[in-house]
């Protein structure tokens, strides 16, 4: 049964590799945009604040169990990637639990103080949700430049900081657009077409630097026909990214035409990015060190785990699906239950 | 201090502060499900307005457990790294198994139970608080499975110093796993039946005139009352079989140092660098009745587990000693204390009018569930040591090679988070009551917006 699809020791860590990508995708995407309208909350008063905060508050925890799942993915499927990996990240990963935690406990804080405390809790909330930005795009930074600690990665890694956080940003204003309407609508286009141009500066960026760093991510890019091949990538984020630009401009619209399609290009644009980084790295799960191949566990367990997978996530997709269906449309009301 | 023991540290740390959240919401998931339908049923208001004041506890806990569990998954890798190396092909399928069939059900449908009220059908809103309840559930039950496994490992094999599944019925059954899951679900009704009477008593007492208190104070105290007896039968039968499996934990928890017939040591200080207890009350035999059921029962003691060469292979007595007897003696205290309120109550037919003491005994004992959680559970950890996976990897081989300096300002950063959210958290819980006895919950909370609902436009 396993060897339908040849030598399990070969089909088996590429597909955890593929479920792992997709996980970390989803939630670069979901919690991105989450914390990125974290990171916007202080442009704005109390009011607006309970809004912001309203459109993700029920959905950001099932956002971030896909974080759950992409780091439980690496950890079983490729234990020994994960020992190395978290290590050589350790202060970056315990600042951005630290962030993570105070973040998901200010959701609730906040909503049951008022006065000081509240303001406080709202700082404690904006705090947070910089800081998970930050030290996530600092350890992407970190793994672009091959774990290594030099003057020059570190310095990438604090641009790669930025950039994602910018990113962030700007997919949560686009998440703002579909969500608010009114004022709050309009400075969340402003806030998503500054966000663009930082997002494509810091995108581009680590474009660059990617295959400068790598002689072999170079050749996988550079070399003939791959070149041509591959133009199709960087050509629909160009055109996305157009398209974004204009549209932004003409923002927001009569009936509020389109207002979903910000955040869509906004994700297709992060999908764009995601398989560039992908293509790039594959085989590696730790750059130059180690191969999916040689870090994947046991074929037996990675089977167990797949049929499981198999059956449950098509289930997890459907109900996020039911959620956000439930909570669709503008928020403004606010009611507990 | 050198990085194991500061790693060692952090993971006890973290783990002791995730787990008093689960510790709640796993039965106030259930606890809450009943609310909703005892109210369907009667249609009595006040099981409506227990829902209501509850959830936002339940979130509040579910939020920090959500956050803290978190960390625990980073911590195998940042931590570690070995214990991945040696069996994550067995410790890997469960934990994915429970990010798949639980993380996920909680956190979607956890959306709909808290805000969804007024945007889904009625049994839709049950559904998901039923969902919620079960991912909860089923999240305690894969972790158990894994940590009981830690202690009882079966249904594997070593090639190459790597654990390889053979068989995962046995690995999910594992010796352990019954009576680890029933003592620990049972501990989770306690806690959270302890701190609904707790907090319910706290109202009562600063004068909330609703029935709503008097209606949660009876149905925990019933609930407590129901399962205290359970709990002490299974924390018996869990004893029995630590004792067939891991004789040291017994022996230490006994404070019993040479292999023969034991006595019932109630109080003792052990002295390991001696290997005696310096002072002493015990019962002649006792714990030879309890553990082999005859007075001569011949019971294996810790100087069984020294080495020729002089290496200890069974756990840090005193600390075992002391979590087993604090654990023990909140078991008792908890018996007391609700077979008399329930008593009372039985007499009376009612909460109300019942003794001021008895409602201030509760009080204090809102959070008795998390001592004798936690107490346990250093029992039962601490007393595995020096082994990870008994008999299979020592903590030392599993920890990863970081700097202790960096350990440490890592375990510095998290003390100060971790004692300053307890602290937060237990005053907020107050506060709800004391607003909610004031009767000035509901409209502060929607003007607040506790993160409120995105209302459709449509
Ligand atoms: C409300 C919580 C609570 C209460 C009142 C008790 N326990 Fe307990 N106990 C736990 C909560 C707990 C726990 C936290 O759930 C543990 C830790 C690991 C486990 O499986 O359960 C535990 C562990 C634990 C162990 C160690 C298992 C091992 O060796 O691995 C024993 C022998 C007992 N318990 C026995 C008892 C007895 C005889 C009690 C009678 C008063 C008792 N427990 C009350
Ligand atoms: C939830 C309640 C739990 C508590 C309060 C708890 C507590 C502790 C404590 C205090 C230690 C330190 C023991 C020592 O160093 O002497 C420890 C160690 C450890 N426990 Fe637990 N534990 C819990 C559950 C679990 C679970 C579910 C797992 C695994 C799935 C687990 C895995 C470990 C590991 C890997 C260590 C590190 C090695 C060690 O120091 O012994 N624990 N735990
Ligand atoms: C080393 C051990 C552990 C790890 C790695 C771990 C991991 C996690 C993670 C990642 C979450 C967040 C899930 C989400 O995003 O919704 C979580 C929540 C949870 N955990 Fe743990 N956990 C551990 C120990 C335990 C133990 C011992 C229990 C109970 C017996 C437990 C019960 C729960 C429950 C019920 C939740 C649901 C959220 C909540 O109630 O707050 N966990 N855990």
């Amino acid at each position: 049964m396993m060897d339908l699809f040849g030598p399990p020791e070969i089909w088996l860590p590429l597909v955890f590799a593929g479920l792992m990508g997709l996980s970390i995708l989803i939630y670069v995407v979901l919690d991105g945009f989450d914390l990125g309208v974290g990171v916007l909350t202080p442009f704005v008063g109390d009011a607006d604040k309970d809004r912001m905060i309203s459109s993700i508050g029920p959905f950001w925890d099932a956002n971030e169990t896909w974080l759950v799942l992409a780091v439980g993915l690496l950890l079983v499927a490729f234990p020994a990637a994960h020992g190395q990996i978290l290590t050589a990240l350790y202060l970056p990963c315990a600042l951005l639990l630290i962030a993570l935690i105070l973040r998901g406990v200010a959701f609730e804080f906040r909503a049951k103080t008022t006065g000081r405390l509240h303001r406080l809790w709202n700082r404690i909330f904006f705090v947070g949700s910089l800081g998970a930005s930050l030290s996530q795009g600092y350890m992407l930074g970190l793994y672009i430049m091959g774990l290594e600690r030099t003057w020059a990665t570190l310095g990438f890694a604090v641009v790669a900081a930025f950039a994602l956080t910018a990113a962030y940003g700007f997919i949560g204003a686009c998440w703002l657009i579909l969500k608010t309407e009114g004022d709050l609508q309009y400075r969340a286009v402003r806030w998503a077409r500054t966000g663009l141009f930082a997002m494509i500066g810091g995108f581009g960026l680590i474009s660059l630097a990617t295959p400068l760093v790598s002689p072999r991510i170079f050749e996988k890019w550079f070399a003939f026909p791959e070149i041509l091949l591959l133009s199709p990538l960087p050509l629909a984020a160009g055109a996305a990214a157009f398209a974004l630009w204009r549209m932004l401009d003409r923002m927001p619209m009569r009936n509020d035409d389109w207002a979903w399609a910000p955040f869509a290009l906004a994700a297709l644009l992060f999908i764009l990015a995601f398989g560039g980084l992908a293509y790039s790295f594959y085989p590696y799960v730790v750059p130059e060190k180690l191969t999916i191949y040689e870090a994947a566990s046991a074929p037996e367990s990675l089977a167990i785990i797949l049929v499981g997978a198999l059956f449950v996530l098509p289930a997890i997709i459907g109900y996020t699906i039911i959620a956000y269906t439930v909570f669709r449309g503008k928020a403004t009301k606010l009611t507990y239950y | 201090m050198d990085a194991l023991i500061l790693s060692r540290i952090q993971f006890g740390a973290n783990i002791s502060f995730h787990i008093l959240f689960p510790t709640i919401t796993i039965a106030m998931g259930w606890m809450l499900l009943s609310f909703k339908l005892l109210y369907n049923r009667t249609g009595d208001e006040a099981w409506m307005a227990a829902y209501r004041f509850w959830v936002k506890v339940f979130a509040l806990s579910f939020a920090l457990g959500v956050v803290s569990g978190i960390t625990m998954s980073f911590q195998f890798g940042t931590n570690w790294p070995g214990f991945m190396e040696r069996v994550g092909n067995i410790a890997g399928p469960l934990l994915a198994y429970e990010v798949m069939t639980a993380f996920f059900l909680e956190a979607v449908f956890l959306g709909i139970m808290l805000f969804g009220w007024n945007k889904v059908p009625g049994w839709l809103h049950t559904l998901a608080t039923f969902l919620v309840a079960f991912g909860t559930t089923m999240s305690a039950f894969w972790i158990l499975v894994l940590n009981s496994w830690m202690h009882t490992p079966a249904g594997f094999e070593m090639r190459d110093g790597v654990a390889h599944a053979t068989n995962w019925l046995e690995i999910i059954f594992n010796p352990s796993m019954p009576y680890r899951l029933t003592h620990m679900l049972l501990a989770s009704g306690l806690t959270c039946a302890f701190l609904i009477a707790g907090l319910s008593a706290f109202r009562m007492l600063i004068g909330d005139p609703s029935r709503e208190p008097r209606t949660t104070f009876r149905w925990s105290v019933w609930v407590a009352a129901a399962l205290i007896p359970a709990q002490i039968l299974a924390g018996d039968m869990h004893g029995l079989n630590t004792l067939e499996h891991q004789p040291q934990k017994v022996a230490a928890m006994e404070g019993h140092w040479e292999t023969g017939p034991a006595d019932l040591v109630l109080f003792a200080i052990p002295n390991q660098e001696e290997r005696r207890n310096d002072f002493e009350i015990a019962i002649p035999n006792g714990a030879s009745l309890i553990l082999k059921h005859s007075l001569d029962g011949e019971v294996q003691g810790l100087n069984d587990f020294v080495a020729e060469d002089g290496t200890v292979m069974h756990p840090p007595v005193a600390p075992v000693f002391w979590s087993f007897r604090v654990m023990v003696a909140t078991g008792f205290a908890m018996l007391a204390l609700s077979w008399g309120a329930a008593f009372l109550m039985w007499r009376r037919r009612t909460a109300a009018g019942l003794n001021p003491w008895l409602l201030r005994a509760f009080v204090p004992m809102a959070f008795s569930g998390w001592v004798a959680t936690l107490a346990g559970w250093y029992t039962t950890e601490i007393g595995r040591q020096p082994w990870l996976v008994q008999g299979v990897v020592t903590v030392k081989e599993a920890v990863a090679d970081v700097p202790a300096g960096m350990v440490l300002s890592t375990l510095v950063m998290y003390l100060v988070v971790y004692v300053a959210l307890i602290l937060a958290y237990v005053t907020m819980l107050f506060v709800l009551a004391h607003r909610a006895a004031r009767g000035e919950l509901a409209p502060e909370l929607v003007r607040s917006g506790a993160a409120p609902v995105a209302v459709a436009a449509e």
